[in-house]
This record gives C-alpha cells, sequence and structure tokens, in this order.
C-alpha cells in the first residue's frame, strides 16, 4: 500500500484513502477538433515506465484533486502539486 | 534416555506430559516439544511420503524451512488443516496429526510404485506424453483419462471439505523500528533500538519461543533471558511470538501473521486461530538468520537423513537426539559443533566425513580429543536402508577423481551440512538486491533499502565455523545413478536439473519451472542454491550469470482466512438499508440487492406469490395511487453563483435557462458521447439545484463533476454537496398522488396549475421540512417528497395510511420497472451498457437546438455514433401475450436460422403488464425506428418466439396521465 | 524429436541423454522478412504460425528476458470464448477450436483442460448481463448455457449458494468447452515448433529503438545483440507496448496495470472447473498439480513493477472465502504480478500502425492467455500479407478515432 503525501493536508496517508483518477496534464484539444486529436485527448497515452504524471483525488480527505509525480517501476511517489502548478523537476 | 529424549538438557517441560496421535497411534510428548521433536523422542522417524515417487521421509530440517515432515493436522469438522509444517506444530494436549499422500498407509504406499517407474518420469515428463491418439483433433485420451489420474495422484494433503468454523483477527500497527527475528541479532538490533523510549519497536519471531538459535545452545541461553527480560520491562517495546513476517511491501508496510490458537488444546471460543499485523515500520531489522543446505547425493532422503543444524537444535532445545549411531557428513565446521553438542548428549558419534580436505584448527582438534573418526577429502556416494538409513557409503577423492574403493559406514542417522544460505526472501520482496558471495557461496545483501537493516548471518557475516560449502552434486555421482534429491518435496533430482539444461532450458527461471525445483510448499529454502549450481555447472557458465529466482511474498504460506479477516456475510460489503426500510420489512417486502443498498423488490401478502404481488402492485399505481420508497437514488446539491452554467456544461441538456422551481430530465455524457447517467435537474433558486442521479452512480458522478469543478471549469464559482443520505425521498404516483399528499402538506400549493409537472417547491409535510418535487417515473401524476432522512420512517407511515386509504398501497423496485418500460423510459445500465447515445434511445431531443458546449458533444460527432443502422430503442411485442421475453435474449430477421449469423438486437427489459394485459419488451435494435411494424424473431432454447417491433411507449403517448 | 509415450519409454533406457533442445540459441542475422518483438505465448504462436501457415521461414522473435517470462508465466491459464459482442466472439472463438487441437499440433501435451468456466450471477443486474451472453454465444453457435444456483452447485459443489451470503448466488453463465491449460508448456510448445520450422528465438536480447527510413517505414529494431534489419516488424509485447511504439514515435490507447495472482499449497482435487464472479471480484480454479489458482482484477494505478498491494490480494481472498467457505483454512504459497496492457475497450489491437512495415498486437489487458492461439494465427495472416485478416480487421488501432469501440468492458460480465 502506498503512502501519498496529500499538498492539500500535508503527511503520507495510505492509499486507499485516495482514488486514482488517471494521466495528468491531458489537454482536450481546441475545437475544432479532427477526430484524430480528439481521439488522442480521449484515449492515447504516454504510459511511461518511468516518471509518469497522474492525477489522484483524496476521496476519503478533503476530496481535492492533485497531481503526483510517480516511477512506475519503484511505485515510489516522487513529489505532488497542485492542479495548475507546473510539473516539478525530479530525478527518478 | 527415554526412547530418544536425553534425561537432562533443553528448553521445554520435562515435567509434564502431553498425549498426541499421529496416524492414529498414541504418543506422549512435552509442552513445548514440536510435533516433530515429540515424534523422533518416540523414535519415529518415517513421517511422509514425496510428491512424485512417494518416497518415504523423515524431518529433514527444524523450522519453515521443512520440505519433508508435511501432515495433517485434525481438529474435528471444518478444521482440519492440511500440510502442517511438523516442524512448527506445537504439541497440544490431544493434538490430532496425520500423514499425507500417501495410500493405504504411509509404511505401505502403493504409490511407492512410482518410485520403480522413475526412468518414466523425469522431469517434464508429462509433457511428452500422456495425450494419447488425437480424436477429431482433440486429446480426448488427456481430457478423459490421464489427467483425472494424474489430478488424483498430485496434490498433498486431503482438500477440506467443510467451511471453517474459526474466526480470524486483523490489527494495524505502527512502530519506528520492527525486528525480524528474534536470535541473537534480532535481540541486540531489538535492545539497542528500544533504549531510547520514543522509539516504538515490535519483535516478531515465526517460533512460539523467543532466541532463535540460542534457544539450541547453553552458552547463549543466559543472554537470551536477559535480553527478553530487559525488552519485557520497556513499555515502547512488543515482543510477538508465533509471529511470521511474510511480506515487506513498499515504504516499510510489513504483513505479520501471529498464530493465536493453534498451540492451545482447548482454546477460548471469542479467540481468533490467527491474527494479521499490518504494520507500517520506519525501519526494519531482517535478522532472520541463515538455512543449512543438504549435500546432493544418491538417495539422500531417507528417514534419518537430517540438517546438521536441526540436528543440533533437536538436541539443544528438545533434549532429542536423533539418533544413536550417527555420522556427521560436512563441508562446514558448525557440523563439528554439532557432532560434539550430540556426543555430550549421549550419541555414539560413528565418523564425521569432511568434504574438504582440511577442517578448521579448533574442531579438528577438539574431535580428535574426543575420538572421533574424521575422514576429510571425500565425497559422498549414496546411503543404504529402506524406510530408514542404515549406512552411508563414501570415498575418498583427489581434485575432481575418486582416489580409492567405497566404503560404508554403519549408522541410524545421517546429518549432513552443505553450508549456509543467508534467509535474505524479506529483503528481495523489498526490492533489495542480492550479489553473489564467492567464497561464502550464497547470496548476500546487494543493494539494500534505506529503510532495512540487514542484521546477524542474514547479512553474510558468517563466524568462520559456518563457512563452507559443498553445492550442487557431489563429485564422483552420475545421472546413471539412483536419485540424488535437490528439491525434497517435490521430488526433483540433480538429473532433473541436467535434463533441463539438455533440453535448452537455460534461465533459471526456466529450469525451475520445467522441473519445479523451488516450487513446492518450503518454496525451495533449502533446496534452491543446490539447484543453481547443477544448473550453472551443467550450462558451463558461472553461478551468478545463471541468475537466481525471484523471491515472492509470502515467506511462508499464509491462511486465506488470515488475509480475508472479518469480512465475509454481512461483513463482506457494507449493506445499506434507507431509513424506511423497518416499514418496507414490516410490510413483507422481498429484498433485492442493488449495489450496497438493499431494495423492496415487492410486498407480497399472505398467500400472495412475489409474482402475483408485482402485478397487484403495478394495476394499484395506475388505478388508483403507489407509495414508493425512492431514497437510494443519488441526491447531490450544486450551489454557488455559477451553479447554473456548471451544470449547463455537464448535462447535454441545456440547465442555465432552467427557471427557478423547475425540474428537468436531464442527461450525462462521458467524453466519448456514450450515455452514462440520467436523472433530474431541479432548480431551487437562482444559485442552488438539487441533482437526483441512479442509485449505483451517484459515487461516481459526484467524482466526475467534482474532476470537472476541480480541474476544468475552476473559472466557475459552485460547490457540491453529496446529499444522498440527508434525504429520505418517497414517490406518490397514481391518479390519486395529490389527494395523498394534499392534507399533509404545508406551505405549498398543490394544486394543478400551481404546482405542474416538473416542478419542485419547499415546504413541509406533517410539520417537517420537505423538498416536493412533481416527477414521475411511471407516466402518473407524481410527486417526490423528499425529507430529512430522519423522519423518512414517519412521512411514508403517513403517507401510506393516506394512501391505503384511497385504495392504494406500497409499491417495490419491479413494479416501478414494468410502469416506467410501458411509458419507454430508460434505466441506465439496462437499456445502456455504455456504448448507446441519447439519439439511439430517441432522446437526441433533450439536447435542445441552441448552440452551446458540454461534456460528450464533440465525442458525440465521431463517425461511427453518427453512422446509419445504429441500435435503437424499440418495443417489442411478442405473437403471443401471455410470452415474457427473456432480457438479453437476441434478436434475428424473421427467417433467419436460430444459430451462426449475427444479431439484429438484443432484448433489454421485459414483462408482463397487467395493464396491457400482455408480455412486452423493450429492445434496442439496428434502425429500429425505421422498423415499425416489422416482425422479428427471438430465438430461445427450443423454441423462436415471434414479436413485432412497436413503439417503446406502450401507454399514454400523449402523456395526459402526467398532467393535471 | 517426436515427444510421445514410445520415445518417453525408449529415452527411459537411454537415461534420457537423447533429448535435444526444446529450441536453440539463436544469434541475430543481419535481416529478416519479419522480426517480432517480445516471445511471449502470442508473438511465439505468431512466428509459429508464419512459418508453418503462411511458409515463411525468414523469421526472428526477440525477446528482452527469457522467453514465455511475462504475462505468459504470471496468468491464471483461463481459457472461454463466451464474449458479448460477434467481434470478440469470432476471435475467441477462433482461438478456443485452436487450443482444442494444440497439443497434437504442437506434439507437446499443453493439458488443455477444458472443465468448464462458470460465471456467478448475484443480482437482477448479473443474471441480465450474463443471460445477454449466453443468449449472443448461442446465436453465434458458441456454448454457453444457464444454470441454477442448485445447478451451479451440482456443477462445483464446493461453491456456497446459501442465501445468508452478502451476495447470494443468483445463477450462472456455463461454458463447458471453457477451461485451463498449462501456460509454460503452450510457450515452450510453439517455442519448438517454431524453431523447429527454422524461426529464429533470440533471448536476453532488448529491443532499444525502431529504425525508420527516410519515407517513415520501418527498417528494423536496434537491440542490445546489434541492429536486425527487417521488411516488416511486429510488436507484441503486452505491459511493454507503450515503451517499444513510443521507440517509433507512436502513443497507443493503452495503459499497463499490475495484475495480481495467487496459488495456494497443493490439496487433493476440490475445485472441478474454474468459477468466476465480477460483482465479488474474484475467480479460482485448481491446477492438475492440486494448487488452487486465484486472481480478480487489476491494481489501480499503472505499473511497471510486477507487484501490487496486499489489500488488492485480501480483498480478492475475502471473495474467495465467501464463495468457496471451504477454502478459509487454504494457505496462500505464491502471489505475484504481471503487468497489463489495457485499452479503453478492453478489446486488443491488431494489426496496422501509422508507420508502414510496424504492426501491432496488444491491448489483451487481463485475459490474453486464452487467445493465444488465435491470436497468434490472425496476427501471422496479418503480418504475412500486410492486410488485416477478417477476424482481426475490427480490432484496428483506427477503431479509436471513429468510436467503433468493441466494448467488452462495458457489457462485461467479468474483468478476466
Amino acid at each position: 500500500m502506498l503512502l501519498i503525501p496529500c499538498p492539500y493536508c500535508g503527511f503520507p496517508r495510505p492509499e486507499i484513502e485516495f482514488r486514482h483518477a488517471g494521466e495528468a496534464h491531458l489537454m482536450r484539444p481546441e475545437e475544432p477538433a479532427s477526430d484524430e486529436a480528439y481521439a488522442a485527448f480521449l484515449y492515447e497515452r504516454e504510459n511511461p515506465k518511468g516518471i509518469a504524471a497522474e492525477r489522484w483525488r483524496h476521496v476519503h480527505g478533503c476530496g481535492r484533486y492533485f497531481n503526483a509525480l510517480r516511477d512506475t517501476v519503484s511505485d515510489r511517489i516522487l513529489a505532488v502539486y497542485k492542479p495548475g502548478e507546473v510539473r516539478p523537476e525530479v530525478a527518478s | 534416555m527415554s526412547g530418544f529424549r536425553a534425561t537432562s538438557g533443553g528448553r521445554f517441560d520435562r515435567a509434564r506430559r502431553v498425549s498426541f496421535t499421529f496416524d492414529g497411534v498414541a504418543y506422549l510428548g512435552h509442552p513445548g516439544d514440536t510435533l516433530a521433536s515429540a515424534l523422533m523422542a518416540n523414535g519415529v522417524s518415517l513421517v511422509g511420503r514425496s510428491f512424485k515417487y512417494h518416497r518415504p521421509r523423515g524431518v529433514l530440517a527444524a523450522g519453515a524451512e521443512e520440505p519433508n515432515a508435511l501432515v495433517t493436522v485434525d481438529r474435528g469438522p471444518g478444521r482440519i488443516t492440511p500440510n502442517c509444517r511438523a516442524t512448527e506444530v506445537e504439541l497440544f494436549e490431544g493434538l490430532v496429526a496425520r500423514s499425507q499422500n500417501r495410500f493405504p498407509s504411509l509404511g505401505f504406499d502403493l504409490g511407492a510404485i512410482n518410485s520403480m517407474l522413475k526412468p518414466l518420469f523425469p522431469a517434464g515428463f508429462y509433457y511428452k506424453t500422456f495425450m494419447g491418439p488425437a480424436i477429431n483433433g482433440k486429446a480426448k485420451f488427456w481430457n478423459r483419462l490421464f489427467e483425472p489420474l494424474i489430478r488424483r495422484a498430485a496434490g498433498l494433503g486431503a482438500a477440506p471439505t467443510e467451511p471453517d468454523p474459526d474466526a480470524y483477527a486483523s490489527l494495524f500497527a505502527h512502530c519506528e523500528v520492527l525486528v525480524v527475528g528474534s536470535g541473537e541479532a534480532g535481540l541486540r538490533a531489538a535492545l539497542s533500538a528500544s533504549e531510547n523510549p520514543a522509539v516504538r519497536v515490535i519483535l516478531c519471531e515465526m517460533d512460539h519461543d523467543f532466541g532463535g538459535w540460542l534457544l539450541a545452545d547453553p552458552t547463549g541461553a543466559r543472554f537470551r533471558d536477559e535480553a527478553i527480560a530487559t525488552l519485557r520491562t520497556r513499555p515502547n517495546v512488543r515482543l510477538l511470538s508465533r509471529t511470521q513476517c511474510f511480506g515487506l511491501f513498499l515504504q516499510g508496510f510489513v504483513g505479520l501473521v501471529e498464530r493465536v490458537t493453534d498451540h492451545l488444546a482447548d482454546p477460548a471460543i471469542d479467540a481468533p486461530r490467527e491474527r494479521l499485523w499490518q504494520v507500517r515500520a520506519g525501519r526494519i531489522v531482517i535478522a532472520t538468520g541463515a538455512i543449512e543446505r543438504p549435500l546432493v547425493f544418491p538417495d539422500n532422503d531417507r528417514p534419518g537423513v537430517m540438517l546438521s543444524s536441526a540436528a543440533h537444535i533437536l538436541q539443544g532445545r528438545y533434549g532429542v537426539l536423533p539418533g544413536r549411531a550417527i555420522v556427521v557428513a560436512t563441508a562446514t565446521d558448525a557440523a563439528y559443533r554439532t557432532a560434539f553438542a550430540l556426543a555430550d548428549g549421549g550419541a555414539r558419534i560413528e565418523a564425521i566425513l569432511d568434504r574438504r580436505d582440511h577442517a578448521g584448527e579448533r574442531v579438528r582438534a577438539e574431535a580428535e580429543a574426543r575420538g572421533i573418526r574424521v575422514e576429510t577429502g571425500l565425497t559422498l556416494l549414496g546411503t543404504t536402508g529402506k524406510k530408514h538409513v542404515t549406512g552411508v557409503s563414501y570415498a575418498p577423492m583427489q581434485n575432481q577423481d575418486l582416489r580409492g574403493p567405497s566404503q560404508v559406514i554403519a549408522c541410524d542417522t545421517l546429518l549432513v551440512s552443505g553450508g549456509f544460505t543467508p534467509t535474505l526472501h524479506l529483503l528481495s520482496q523489498a526490492r533489495g538486491s542480492l550479489r553473489w558471495d564467492e567464497p561464502l557461496s550464497a547470496f548476500v545483501p546487494d543493494k539494500v533499502p534505506e529503510n532495512i537493516n540487514i542484521a546477524g548471518l542474514a547479512s553474510g557475516d558468517f563466524p568462520p565455523e559456518l563457512r563452507g560449502a559443498a553445492l550442487g552434486l557431489l563429485p564422483g555421482n552420475d545421472d546413471k545413478s539412483a536419485l540424488a534429491f535437490v528439491d525434497f518435496q517435490n521430488d526433483v533430482t540433480a538429473r532433473d536439473i541436467r535434463l533441463a539444461t539438455r533440453e535448452g532450458f537455460r534461465s533459471i527461471e526456466h529450469v525451475k519451472r520445467y522441473t519445479t525445483t523451488g516450487m513446492a510448499t518450503d518454496q525451495g529454502k533449502t533446496s534452491n542454491i543446490n539447484a543453481l549450481s547443477i544448473a550453472a555447472e551443467s550450462l558451463s557458465q558461472s553461478l551468478p550469470k545463471t541468475g537466481h529466482t525471484t523471491f515472492r511474498m509470502p515467506y511462508v504460506p499464509v491462511t486465506f482466512g488470515t488475509l480475508a479477516g472479518a469480512y465475509r456475510a454481512e461483513l463482506f460489503d457494507p449493506i445499506r438499508r434507507t431509513p424506511m426500510h423497518d416499514l418496507a420489512e414490516k410490510r413483507g417486502a422481498v429484498f433485492e440487492d442493488i449495489g450496497l443498498w438493499k431494495r423492496a423488490h415487492a410486498f407480497p401478502r399472505a398467500g400472495e406469490s412475489v409474482k402475483a404481488a408485482v402485478q397487484r402492485e403495478t394495476r394499484t399505481v395506475r388505478e388508483h395511487v403507489g407509495i414508493f420508497d425512492a431514497s437510494t437514488l443519488g441526491k447531490i446539491e450544486v450551489t454557488g453563483r455559477d451553479a447554473a452554467a456548471f451544470l449547463d456544461r455537464i448535462y447535454a441538456n441545456p440547465v442555465a435557462n432552467l427557471a427557478p422551481g423547475r425540474c428537468r430530465y436531464a442527461l450525462m455524457l462521458n467524453e466519448a458521447g456514450f450515455l452514462i447517467e440520467d436523472g433530474i435537474v431541479a432548480r431551487l433558486s437562482d444559485q442552488r439545484f438539487h441533482i437526483t442521479t441512479t442509485t449505483g452512480g451517484v459515487g461516481k458522478v459526484l467524482h466526475l463533476l467534482e474532476d470537472y469543478r476541480q480541474t476544468e471549469f475552476i473559472d466557475l464559482d459552485c460547490f457540491l454537496a453529496p446529499v444522498t443520505e440527508h434525504w429520505a425521498v418517497i414517490a406518490v404516483q397514481g391518479p390519486k398522488a395529490r389527494e395523498v399528499i394534499a392534507p399533509l402538506i404545508e406551505g405549498i400549493n398543490v394544486a394543478a396549475d400551481a404546482m405542474p409537472h416538473m416542478t419542485i417547491r419547499e415546504g413541509r409535510l406533517t410539520g417537517v421540512p420537505c423538498r416536493l418535487m412533481r416527477a414521475s417515473f411511471t407516466g402518473e401524476r407524481g410527486f417526490e417528497v423528499n425529507v430529512p432522512a430522519d423522519f423518512g420512517f414517519f412521512a411514508m407511515e403517513a403517507l401510506l395510511a393516506r394512501a391505503e386509504g384511497l385504495g392504494g398501497g406500497l409499491y417495490g423496485l419491479e413494479a416501478m420497472h414494468i410502469l416506467r418500460a410501458e411509458k419507454g423510459y430508460i434505466i441506465i445500465g439496462q437499456e445502456t451498457d455504455g456504448t448507446v447515445t441519447p439519439h439511439d434511445l430517441g432522446l437526441g431531443w433533450a439536447m435542445g437546438k441552441a448552440p452551446r458546449d458540454f461534456i460528450g458533444k464533440r465525442g458525440l460527432a465521431r463517425p461511427d455514433l453518427l453512422a446509419k443502422g445504429r441500435k435503437q430503442l424499440v418495443g417489442l411485442l411478442p405473437d403471443d401475450p401471455a410470452v415474457v421475453l427473456e432480457e438479453g435474449a437476441q434478436i434475428i430477421l424473421q427467417h433467419e436460422p436460430s444459430t451462426g449469423i449475427a444479431a439484429q438486437g438484443h432484448v433489454t427489459s421485459a414483462y408482463f403488464s397487467p395493464n396491457l394485459g400482455r408480455g412486452f419488451a423493450l429492445a434496442m435494435l439496428k434502425d429500429g425506428r425505421n422498423r415499425m411494424g416489422e416482425v422479428v424473431t427471438i430465438p430461445m432454447p427450443g423454441e423462436r418466439v415471434l414479436a413485432r417491433i412497436v413503439s417503446p411507449v406502450f401507454l399514454d403517448p400523449e402523456g395526459r396521465a402526467l398532467h393535471g | 524429436m517426436h515427444f510421445s509415450f514410445l520415445s518417453l519409454l525408449r529415452q527411459a533406457f537411454a537415461n534420457h541423454e537423447g533429448w535435444q533442445p526444446y529450441w536453440q540459441q539463436a544469434a541475430p542475422k543481419p535481416f529478416y522478412d519479419i522480426v517480432i518483438v517480445g516471445a511471449g505465448g502470442h508473438g511465439l504462436s505468431t512466428a509459429y504460425y508464419l512459418a508453418s501457415e503462411f511458409g515463411m521461414r525468414n523469421i526472428a522473435v526477440v525477446e528482452k528476458g527469457w522467453l514465455g517470462g511475462g504475462n505468459t508465466a504470471r496468468n491464471t491459464t483461463v481459457i472461454r470464448s463466451n464474449y458479448l459482442w460477434e467481434e470478440s466472439e469470432a476471435i475467441y472463438e477462433h482461438s478456443l477450436k485452436l487450443w482444442e487441437s494444440l497439443s497434437h499440433v504442437l506434439n507437446i501435451n499443453v493439458m488443455y483442460s477444458p472443465r468448464g468456466v462458470m460465471m456467478l450471477a448475484h443480482n437482477h443486474h448479473d443474471t441480465m448481463v450474463l443471460k445477454r451472453h449466453v443468449h449472443a454465444n448461442r446465436l453465434a453457435g458458441i456454448d454457453n448455457e444457464w444454470l441454477t444456483p442448485e445447478e451451479a452447485k451440482a456443477f462445483c459443489p464446493l461453491l456456497n449458494i446459501e442465501q445468508n451470503i452478502r451476495y447470494p448466488v443468483t445463477g450462472a453463465a456455463l461454458q463447458r468447452r471453457g477451461g485451463v491449460a498449462r501456460h509454460d508448456a503452450v510457450a515452450w510448445g510453439y517455442a519448438r515448433a517454431a524453431a523447429a520450422l527454422g524461426v529464429d528465438i533470440i533471448e536476453n536480447c532488448p529491443v532499444t529503438g525502431i529504425r525508420r527510413g527516410a519515407d517513415g517505414a520501418v527498417m528494423g529494431v536496434e537491440t542490445g545483440k546489434g541492429f536486425i534489419g527487417a521488411k516488416r516488424v511486429g510488436v507484441v509485447a503486452a505491459g511493454h507496448t507503450s515503451v517499444l511504439m513510443e521507440m517509433a514515435g507512436v502513443r497507443m490507447p493503452i495503459e499497463s496495470f499490475p495484475l495480481q495472482a495467487l496459488v495456494s499449497e497443493p490439496v487433493k482435487p476440490m475445485m472441478p472447473c474454474v468459477a468466476m464472479s465480477n460483482t465479488i471480484h474474484a475467480y479460482m480454479s485448481q491446477s492438475d498439480k492440486g494448487e488452487l489458482v486465484i486472481g480478480a482484477g487489476t491494481d489501480v494505478y499503472t505499473s511497471y513493477s510486477q507487484a501490487g498491494g496486499l489489500h488488492i490480494s485480501q480483498h480478492t481472498l475475502e471473495a474467495i472465502c465467501e464463495l468457496f467457505p471451504a477454502t478459509r483454512r487454504m494457505k496462500m504459497l505464491r502471489n505475484w504480478g504481471g503487468i497489463v496492457d489495457v485499452t479503453p475497450d478492453r478489446s486488443p489491437i491488431i494489426g496496422k500502425t501509422p508507420v508502414p512495415g510496424l504492426f501491432v498486437n496488444c491491448g489483451w489487458g487481463t485475459g490474453g492467455f486464452k487467445a493465444t492461439t488465435g491470436s497468434g494465427h490472425v496476427f501471422a495472416a496479418t503480418l504475412a500479407s500486410g492486410e488485416p485478416h477478417p477476424i482481426a480487421a475490427p480490432f484496428s488501432l483506427d477503431r479509436f478515432r471513429t468510436g467503433r469501440l468493441i466494448d467488452e468492458a462495458a457489457a462485461a460480465a467479468v474483468a478476466h
């Protein structure tokens, strides 16, 4: 079970307080968008082996969505940050 | 000495005796004994049969690594546990244990015939045969003949057949330091860590007593006793015996299993059998020691062959000698110490056979002083005996060649020591890495995660006497000779491993899988290194290059019940009941599971069938009035300056133009354009909305809405509050609905023109605050009464009393389904399956004409969602009015055959309608709206049902009943 | 050497000295007609069918580790074809038919055991969904039948059909031809048969790049053993598909999740079939060795760690103990994780990619083992001709653009 620090509530908390919410920083294409562009937004994912930027919701806590950088090889959470903030630089 | 028990020594309760049975024979032992020590004290050396060849086997080891001595412990019906290691089963009065995998008896086992056929059973033999001739291309011989035979022969203990009545507990704990293992290193780690009273320390030990090796070593007893005494005085220390650390996970998360009652003759009725500890530890000290390896040579598996360290423990801790005439075969000095201890205990050491050319100075001198015969620079060639070892043959070696003829020494016990392997499974689980240490001939810690320390023997820091190794098949032996076992339980021999490499299996993972070495219940604790060594040698490559298999959780097998804990029956998942549940129950409701909810399916009266009740309730609503508990509907309150703008983007329907006091049926799409939710949007005021969702969908919807609110529509000022549990909802539906509610309502004008269909008002019902919605999911005049949950029961009672006075009554979920289907109203998850658009359902109108953006709009514009010939919602009327179609049934063209063709669509809902006087159905059908009147076929097992395509609205298409 | 009882007997007298390697270690040649990336079951079967049915011999399968060591080695071997949509029915039934004769075709006992796959219903919605499957399958000529709780109990006596459990069993859909097989034997059998036909199987050879020419078309793969040229490259890399396709600049509609499974200690036969429940998230069978083989859905977040959380296994075992209360005293022997490649509609992607000459076969998610046979067969046809096999055609990458998804997730009875 991961320990995840919520950027709003502080210190690490067990994974079961949170709900994973998929890849972060997906941008809805500007309209008019082609079917290809819209399909990319809907379905294509980076799915990196390494550092992934992803979204979590502290569903059994403050209820807020936030972003996290996680190493998908070690599953270690490397950073958390609020929506709208710039993705931090981290070493895996 | 009585039997094999010495008259002094050991750490068990010599004064008391307990009786137990093994295979029906009664024996005596002492409290503090294991089943293994007690059996050996009684001279019982044959304790099990091996997996494949059914070879007779005795106790090899002293603890969790035991491969041979597996027994079934029988504590009565439902409490039969197969595959228990006798070396870990604690003796208690009345213990009943049985041997396994033998027929008819342990002494005479017919399965042993496999041993005679062993040339036919090399590794992987089953891949090459048992197929039989192909019958129609299929391996029917395998399925009908061979597989059933193999299945019966395989498996170890008998499978349990009855439910386990025991309880299992679970605890969470936190500590700064967790020490795994209470040998000398573990005790020192716990002592030093707990000096600071602010540091919480947990020390866990899989044995029933603390001390590890110190328990067998009289010289260590004092340190052990003092250390435990000190630790017990420290309030920051928690000592857990009988507690196995089975798994290390990320970030200091640890799984422990504590055996609570298995050692008790008469456990308290409310005591759990085992307890799962889920510990979050700041630091973990792995002090798990090392495990001795056997020697691999022909017939090295006879009862009476035992690991030297196990014999040492047996004697030192339990005062039991493994035999009277003992040969020690070794590659370490440690086994000399065992020989000395056993000699002190009264055994005769026939010889020490040292694989090495030179033993350590000190042990050699002591052996000499004791007059023990020592032979060095030799190899072992086999053992004699049948169900017990009677002798061992060896030959002197020079380099890799035999130096002289083989000789036999008679003995009743052969102790073996092939070197020691640090126990590092936990490190491997925690994603640390291992490194091959050539001088030590063992894997030792390499990269250790920062929150882990390795202490004692596990670290690979061996005292000189534990160094030394004889890996792999001992020289002078080849594949043609008798079986030289590597993995005792799975009967994997050196020959098998060589065969695997010969057949091209070069990775150790392949070798493991092909030969099954290391895959038995002991997971290769005593065998892995020998297997690896033989594979590496056979492949002419280095051992580290051959690699080692990954250690997986759990370190020892863990009871399912312990992991499942208390989550069974009603605790398996929470049960959600509405505030009016008791009322429904009192009225004879039959309940149905909808998600976590219990919902009233119908209210059969005395002597009435459920089916008849449903029909009656359905009629009652159309003719009079019905009362329905709709509390499970999801409810969210949306407030704020931009609440309307927010919902306008969320719903496919326009919402911004909804006037306060009005309601709208609204659809929610996903980004792909498919319908995922429906419900009512009610505008209470300019900046306050009350929206409803499906029963099962509210969690998902709230999550989704919060997502948009927090991360995308951040320009909008609004808030969401889940209020499902806040409001109890009673639907009052039917021509007399207004009559029911009018006298009970205060502060709301419920007259038809003052409160038309799809409006909402706030007021009071019998003095209780109430949100009254004029809405209908039945097609009848309807109100939905929302009252605070605490008043739900009383509100429903009051409304029901009124309704019953007017010829009405309760109706359940099934009647509701019929009522809505008669009107062609869809249910999410029934008419939809995640692939349906509003257009498909004929609900395209809901999106309005004015151009605006909403979730799913772009998705809906994708080519396939606009394609012709998509399935559309239709009604179906079976030719035979008595027929009720089956939901999920497929629809084909009238003259098509019943198999082998593509479906035109499927039935989504089907009922018998008392109001129509016939069976009817809703269906999703290709191009359905253009096919009204067409007759289609619904193929059912053994018959073909004809039905006519009709409009999905079966009653009151103009919706007159809704109004007025 | 042909495998048979006779050859086993002969070798028994020859001390088993005469057995040949299942496959030889091959060194890469500079150029192949087709290079398949990934020597799992799907990759190896693709190579085998290319060689055996499509007459192509200049083929290599490159594998970063040991063959059959990914999801082939880590799955719970459930085989069935009772899927909902016609496209799925076609490919899984095609696969099932190939399973039925596989032991004899490959001349290795893959222990395909059609002992029946039973899917349990616990409420009205389950019943409706499973019956829809039953009807759809029967229409397609695929066996699937509805059982009452009592009939389900008769088929699987271990099953608890008491009404006092949290989600009582309300019925079950049974596919009798469904079952299990011996996963390792499948990989080794395809490897052995392919190698015998001249396919080069190159283990310990990680692909580090996909080389494209000036025209954008694929030229071959960069590997740990040097560049290997190829006319066509087929990526069959399961959980690592995204990583490999990224090398060619293609972003995939794939996410990789941990999927855990576990086995119990071996005991004598207790579980005669495969039983699965979507509502309470677990499934179970018993291997020929006697181990109960248990699994459930994926963990919740993407990962390449081949490990999952203990709480996921706990939840699975809660479900197993609820459905099969006699198993509570059984012991978990091994727990492991695979990396499964999950698509938005839980259906695979088989066919062309935007890069000419580069083909992909992926997205099998939690249930790819059952399709090892058919997937390889239709992908082989696709690679051989350059155009999708008719059964593979609906599983194009393009469906995500048009919206023509094959959504087994939406309608799925089970995750597996």
